[in-house]
């Protein structure tokens, strides 16, 4: 019943107000001295804790890359699993500063919720996991059958649009949490157990006998994945918009973990601009010159993050496809920083 | 009555001051005055503060959305329901859920507790230590735990669709649930309704014939062969004169599941057997107080009139009971039904689960879905006390009659 609470106190949060932590993120940021950071309840390859408690994943590289640009220390980040219902609510009430949950970017999410998204970490879509012993080869074949699926997702309204523009009939049964949804697929309760395709690979993982597993073909929708922060702080959401830039460009311009000390010494203007070496363009940020080594040094640039936690270098192994940089065949595409 | 001398009626003025000021005096009075007023203002601060947090954020607000499609599936729906509906008939198709699976758990708890509350006293060994060992159980586990344990314990380990349990070829069971055979209506289905509640009536009037005049006239009258004859008779003449009422669908797997017949989800299964025999357990023991509240005496009286221990306990121990174990028992029924909203943690589609769960996250206004969830389950909560009460008036009248 813990979502309960967490809505109570959400409720009663934005009933007694907190208009105070609304304008101001970065202040308040800087005077707790950490980053609050709403993510999933355990995703590998996206926010998911190791053995020892540290919280690793994509979008968890996120949350540290923007306390390494604001507070200069990628631990001191407060990590917040919440459950897909409860997390724009977290992020509207003031609980979390920033939203780096694995979350769709879609238009009615932008403009009601009063929160905006900053911009897109992965670019997925939505499939299905099926047993192998079932035989089924294409989503087109799964007429009447039983999915399993969490609540509070897009997943829920693609899966009725795909079903009945294909006229096919199904049972959608919709549970709170991520480990409900999987126990119930688990348990034979579902023939399907459907989500966006990164995460179907992350789930088969957590299975008995993940082989006898398979994710059907068909991608039913579009899911642009991405941090979010809420309306009413432009500074703010700059702040994290361009992280996410600094990560992408720092990849395209070559710049790593390893080598950002060096290239920082180099002579060439966009590698100047984007270090800090010439410039002040982190300052109109409201940050520190240096604020993009400070990213890479903690997080590395967006590729050795996708490879550290969903490519080849993680468990999940997913090849970059549509993420990767658009100058070698994906989409993945970040204004200059000039 | 109307011999009787009324009492002049008190001064309005000396009335309200009785109402309002009690002990206090007028101090008191504007003590109580000036409260209230700080509550209504901290509710209107609470209010407008939330209203411009909102504004400021510029989060959706109103009951706009009420209208809007809600374009998610849901798995047991009672009433006509389809995705191109609005949030407003998933908030009813939730309701209904929450109805259904909360009297459906009210009439088993009860029936469950009365049985093992009487049980704990029964005079056989066995019995009494069963349901003493299955309160004690069943009240210290926690309730969602019991819930999960049903569904994915029991009911989870049930085979799947193609390999299902069948009885008679007619009823499966699966990890799919329950599917039974489904009457289809027929014409003369209305005629056969009529014969049936045609009968009931001249049973009961019967019965009402046969009592009056065993204790008027003290002639004991056997009516069971005339019941029996009017029960049987007159819904068979109907069906022989018009047809059958209906025909019976019988389910057949296809593909992956089951088609035709009437299905009943397993999560309503798990939720209605965890919410009934987890309260039970509290009935039975409110049952066990009322009973063992009533003087032993009482109990020795009906026996030396030469009732059998059976019918002391139904005629003369258990409608004193009631008087101690009514209040008590409303709680649990209100319990139970709040209780229902652990739903979400299974899968079932209770108004918790589908409005102020998909329903809120979809719309994200959490304010507006919170309120009214509070309210449905406030006014859910009031109906069933003022039942109750109502119940509990009548059970005391005849008592002291």
């Amino acid at each position: 019943m813990k979502h309960v609470y967490v809505v109570a106190g959400v409720v009663i949060a934005l009933a007694l107000g907190v208009q105070t932590a609304v304008a101001q993120t970065l202040k308040t940021v800087k005077e707790r001295g950490s980053l609050s950071c709403g993510v999933s309840q355990g995703l590998p390859g996206f926010s998911t804790p190791d053995d020892k408690g540290n919280w690793t994943g994509l979008d968890v590289d996120v949350c540290r890359a923007i306390a390494a640009a604001v507070l200069n220390d990628p631990a001191k980040v407060k990590f917040v699993p919440l459950s897909a219902k409860d997390r724009f609510t977290a992020l509207q009430s003031g609980e979390i500063d920033v939203l780096s949950r694995n979350t769709t970017w879609t238009l009615s999410r932008d403009t009601s919720l009063g929160v905006n998204f900053t911009g897109v970490t992965y670019y997925d879509g939505q499939g299905f996991l099926i047993r192998k012993s079932l035989k089924v080869n294409s989503a087109l074949e799964l007429n009447g059958a039983s999915i399993c699926v969490q609540t509070g997702t897009t997943n829920e309204q693609n899966v009725s649009d795909y079903f009945n523009g294909n006229h096919m009939k199904y049972e959608l049964i919709a549970f709170g949490t991520a480990d409900e949804t999987v126990k119930a697929y688990e348990s034979g309760r579902c023939d399907v157990f459907t989500s966006d395709i990164s995460q179907l690979y992350s789930i088969r993982l957590k299975l008995s006998a993940p082989g006898d597993h398979a994710v059907l073909p068909e991608v039913i929708s579009k899911e642009p994945l991405g941090p979010l922060v809420r309306h009413g702080d432009d500074q703010w959401f700059d702040i994290v918009k361009w992280t996410l830039f600094a990560m992408i460009n720092a990849e395209e311009l070559g710049v790593t973990q390893k080598n950002v000390d060096e290239m920082a010494k180099s002579s060439k203007p966009d590698l100047k601009r984007m270090l800090g070496t010439e410039g002040n363009l982190g300052e109109q940020l409201g940050l520190t010159k240096d604020w993009v080594v400070r990213i890479v040094k903690a997080v590395g640039n967006y590729g050795e993050s996708f490879d550290r936690n969903v490519g080849a270098g993680s468990n999940l192994g997913i090849s970059r496809g549509l993420n990767q940089l658009w100058n070698k065949g994906g989409i993945q595409y970040a204004p200059p920083i000039r | 009555m109307a011999s009787e001398a009324r009492k002049a009626p008190l001064q309005f003025g000396i009335k309200l001051r009785r109402i309002l000021c009690g002990r206090a005096g007028w101090t008191g009075l504007v003590l109580q005055i000036v409260f209230a007023a700080l509550i209504v203002w901290l509710g209107y601060e609470i209010f407008a503060n939330a209203k411009a947090n909102l504004q400021n954020q510029r989060v959706a607000s109103g009951f706009g959305f009420l209208s809007q499609t809600a374009g998610f599936g849901v798995s047991q729906s009672l009433i006509p329901y389809s995705e191109s509906d609005t949030y407003a008939r998933v908030f009813l198709v939730g309701l209904v859920n929450t109805l259904v699976v909360a009297a459906v758990g009210i009439v088993f708890a009860t029936l469950i507790g009365f049985a093992v509350g009487v049980g704990r006293l029964s005079r056989n060994w066995l019995v009494a230590r069963i349901s003493g060992g299955y309160v004690e159980l069943i009240r210290n586990l926690p309730l969602l735990f019991q819930i999960l344990f049903w569904y994915l314990a029991v009911l989870g380990a049930l085979p799947g669709p193609r390999q299902s349990i069948s009885l008679f070829g007619e009823i499966f069971i699966s990890n799919r649930g329950l599917v039974i055979p489904r009457p289809i209506p027929h014409d003369s289905l209305t005629a056969f309704l009529v014969a049936i509640v045609v009968a009931v009536v001249a049973a009961l009037a019967l019965r009402a014939y046969a009592r009056r005049k065993l204790f008027r006239e003290g002639q004991l009258m056997t009516i069971w062969p005339y019941v029996l004859a009017l029960l049987i008779g007159l819904p068979l003449f109907v069906v022989l004169a018009f047809g059958t009422p209906f025909s019976i669908e019988v389910p057949q797997l296809k593909g992956f599941n089951f088609a035709g017949g009437l299905r009943v989800v397993p999560e309503f299964v798990a939720l209605a057997l965890a919410l009934s025999t987890y309260t039970a357990a509290f009935i039975a023991e409110n049952v066990r107080a009322g009973i063992q509240s009533v003087p032993h005496g009482q109990m020795e009286a009906g026996e030396s009139l030469g009732l059998s221990h059976g019918a002391t306990l139904r005629l003369i121990v258990v409608p004193q009971a009631m008087r101690v174990i009514l209040p008590p028992l409303t709680n649990q029924y209100l319990n139970l039904t709040k209780n229902s909203s652990l739903a979400v943690a299974i899968g079932y589609p209770d108004l918790f689960s589908v409005f102020a769960g998909t329903t809120l996250s979809q719309t994200g206004q959490a304010i507006e879905i919170i309120a009214i969830t509070m309210g449905v389950y406030l006014l859910i909560s009031i109906l069933t006390s003022v039942a109750m009460g109502l119940y509990g008036r009548r059970v005391n009248r005849s008592l002291s009659r």
